[in-house]
């Protein structure tokens, strides 16, 4: 898989304040990558100087081989976090402006647009000002108006945000249909769920560095602590409990089930499973058993307050 | 269609379009000229006579006042020394007199100086205290040349009236009032370059701030660069401010048409004169009318109308950068007064220095220095422009203004590009300057 956006080394400083530190990513071409990082973690202001709003004190960005340039804002789709259009200009004709700024033809633009507003069924939008919509029928203006011109790269900061569960559906169903299309999409949010839902790569910034990056199923295999949840009907707890606390770590689990059984985590350390399956069977009926997989959001916390 | 052109196109619908600008272009003239017509009204209005009440003991003086007496005039006086002099006074608010001039019996003339009084509830005009003074001054003169045995006729006819009339080196008559025409002439253009900065400066900041609280501002600086946005900003927004003035002129141009036609304007003395009377006044007056109207045309017209455009281009676009990079520090237009001062100051200088200092020695140190500095000198420079300015004064003034423009367009741009990414904090002078440093 080749390289859509390369991130190598940026620094960037507000007077005394550092907000990057050095930074370093690679976004896969065709991936969604998820850009994570608490409140004030350099995450803007990465994605600022991706948009060329701003401009890095040290490093490089590197977009589909060049070197990033003006000319490049055509190739790149923005949704800030910070949502805004101007609330008395209509719809259309604001879509139409924005998207001649990004190097589209008035036509062309037009286009588009017609193609989207079907799409989102949004026709009779037209001729309305932002400040008769509401705050969610805003929202899929802007996201129209960020991929109208068909970037390479969209850069979504936290694009689920202030939309309701059906809208919020239509734009993850959009996000991934645009994947397909072949576009690269960077996604910067705090809705862990989101992230394990859609993204295929994660990179994790805190305090001004990179923490982690790779892809989501290589980072949780970092991330795994070979742990299994078990569920068992046994006679002989007491036995069992001896059993099993001799080879392994042990502590109770929780987790749904239609049975009264013992429920319980166990750490393998370098045991393989089926050693615990062994020692599991001879004492009583396995209901559950399931490797422990860390989410998204255990990592982040995991990795944050270390 | 490049880019700036695009925001300029924007910006000028976007001003266009507004509906209190629609409303400002098509009412303000109505403003304008009703008002005009209401101070008019108001001065042809005929204020009350004011009654003097006059109790003279002397008897020199009572009858000088009562031959001035008009009819219709602003006061009237009345002689009134019969009447004892405290029963004059308590009358003053019963009678409504507006006051009482007392003027005492006195030993010697000289006593007149300083004795006689002028009493009264309100306190009495300047002028007209001054025209009191003056008949009795002159009354007390011919009394002087009297007592002196002078001969009050030769003297009269002995006075002389002087009218110095004003020449140039190169032989041509002048007139004089040229002065004022030409100030007036450089203070009207130097006066809309003023009101064309507050105005339109102050609509290229709003429209900053609007940008940055509606939080678009993000959107489209990922698309264009600040400096891009700032200047098609003011170049749309100058754009719809000469559109505006321009419909002001014509409504107004129109509307004065309207109601010469409709009033038939200055009509009255003249319409009584008997035509001879007429004719003689109008070959007089077109003598005079001739000579003004040849100085008018030998004034600088061209380079009082190129400078307009120059200075005008120069110091609309020095002051708006100042304000759209003030737009872009603060949140809020109340936020901007700190910082609007430092701006509005320079302005009202110029304004000042140029109906001060300019009017009375328009080639002075206090006039030449600011008309250099690129601040003040679009006003400054362009009062001084009709009495003649050296061509190397002009040069030095111009060239400093767009030096001065390109870099605080360029300071600006800088505190503009920092700022509209700032929401939430009123900046301080200081982290204006930290901002230059980013």
């Amino acid at each position: 898989m080749s390289t859509i956006l390369e991130v190598n080394k940026v620094v960037k400083q507000y007077g005394d304040y550092v907000a990057l530190n050095g930074v370093s990513l690679t976004v896969p071409k065709g991936s969604i990558y998820g850009l994570l990082g608490p409140n004030g973690a350099g995450k803007t202001s990465l994605i600022r100087i991706i948009n060329q709003i701003t401009l890095p004190d040290r490093g490089e960005i590197i977009l589909d081989g060049e070197k990033l340039q003006p000319k490049h804002v055509q190739y790149i789709g923005y949704l800030p976090e910070e949502r805004g259009l101007y609330t008395t200009m209509k719809v259309g004709e604001q879509c139409l402006y924005l998207a001649q700024m990004k190097g589209l033809s008035k036509a062309e633009a037009k286009k588009q647009l017609e193609y989207w507003f079907e799409r989102l069924e949004i026709q009779g939008w037209w001729n309305k000002k932002i400040q008769e919509l509401s705050k969610g029928m805003a929202q899929k203006i802007q996201f129209v108006v960020c991929v109208l011109h068909k970037p390479k790269l969209l850069i979504f900061d936290e694009p689920f945000s202030g939309f309701d569960p059906v809208n919020a559906t239509i734009i993850k169903d959009e996000i991934l249909a645009l994947r397909e299309e072949g576009a690269t999409i960077i996604f910067s949010t705090h809705r862990m769920e989101s992230v394990e839902e859609l993204c295929d790569h994660i990179a994790l910034i805190h305090k001004s560095n990179k923490l982690i990056e790779g892809k989501l199923s290589d980072v949780k295999r970092q991330f795994k602590t070979n742990s299994y949840e078990v569920g068992i009907l046994s006679d002989n707890v007491e036995g069992l409990m001896y059993d099993i606390t001799q080879k392994f770590t042990v502590t109770p689990a929780n987790f749904k089930s239609l049975n009264n059984e013992l429920k319980l985590e166990i750490q393998l350390g370098s045991a393989l499973p089926n050693e615990l399956l062994q020692v599991l069977t001879q004492r009583g009926q396995v209901t559950h058993f399931v490797e422990k997989i860390p989410s998204v959001n255990d990592i982040f916390i995991q990795t944050v307050s270390k | 269609m490049s880019i700036i052109s695009l925001i300029i196109k924007r910006e000028f619908i976007a001003k266009v379009r507004n509906k209190s600008f629609i409303v400002m272009t098509f009412l303000s003239p109505l403003l304008f000229v009703g008002l005009a017509a209401f101070v008019g009204y108001l001065s042809t209005m005929k204020a009350d006579t004011k009654r003097i009440a006059i109790h003279d003991e002397s008897g020199l003086f009572a009858q000088e006042f009562t031959a001035i007496n008009q009819k219709n005039g602003e006061y009237k006086y009345l002689d009134l020394s019969v009447i004892d002099l405290k029963f004059l006074k308590d009358s003053i608010t019963n009678e409504n007199y507006e006051g009482l001039l007392y003027i005492p019996k006195v030993e010697s003339t000289k006593d007149f100086e300083n004795k006689i009084q002028f009493i009264s509830n309100n306190s009495p005009s300047i002028s007209f205290i001054e025209k009191v003074q003056e008949v009795i001054a002159d009354k007390l003169t011919k009394t002087n040349f009297i007592q002196a045995k002078l001969d009050t006729l030769a003297i009269a006819k002995a006075k002389a009236n002087v009218n110095i009339s004003l020449s140039k080196a190169s032989g041509e008559e002048s007139v004089k009032g040229l002065n004022e025409i030409k100030i007036g002439i450089g203070g009207a253009f130097g006066y809309l370059i003023m009101m064309f900065i507050i105005i339109y400066g102050n609509m290229v900041m709003r429209s900053v701030i609007e940008e940055k609280t509606s939080r678009i501002v993000e959107i489209i600086i990922s698309s264009v660069k600040p400096f891009q946005l700032m200047m098609g900003k003011i170049i749309g927004t100058a754009l719809a401010g000469l559109l505006q003035f321009f419909i002001w002129a014509l409504i107004g141009l129109s509307l004065m048409f309207a109601a010469s036609l409709f009033f038939g304007v200055d009509v009255g003395p003249t319409a009584k004169l008997s035509p001879e009377l007429l004719q003689a006044a109008q070959q007089e007056m077109t003598g005079t009318a001739q000579m003004y109207i040849k100085e008018l045309w030998n004034l600088p017209i061209a380079s009082i109308l190129i400078g307009f455009v120059i200075y005008f281009i120069g110091g609309y676009f020095l002051y708006s950068s100042f304000y759209a990079a003030i737009g872009a520090a603060v949140d809020n237009q109340t936020d901007s007064q700190q910082f609007l001062l430092p701006i509005i100051m320079p302005l009202m200088l110029s304004v000042y220095v140029g109906f001060f200092t300019v009017i009375n020695d328009p080639h002075g140190t206090v006039a030449v220095v600011f008309s250099m500095i690129p601040l003040t000198s679009p006003i400054v420079m362009l009062m001084r422009i009709p009495f003649g300015v050296p061509l190397w004064q002009i040069a030095i003034s111009v060239t400093l203004l767009f030096g001065t423009f390109f870099s605080v367009v360029w300071f600006a741009a800088k505190i503009y590009r920092i700022g509209i990414l700032m929401y939430g904090k009123k900046p301080t002078w200081g982290e204006l300057y930290k901002w230059l440093k980013y």
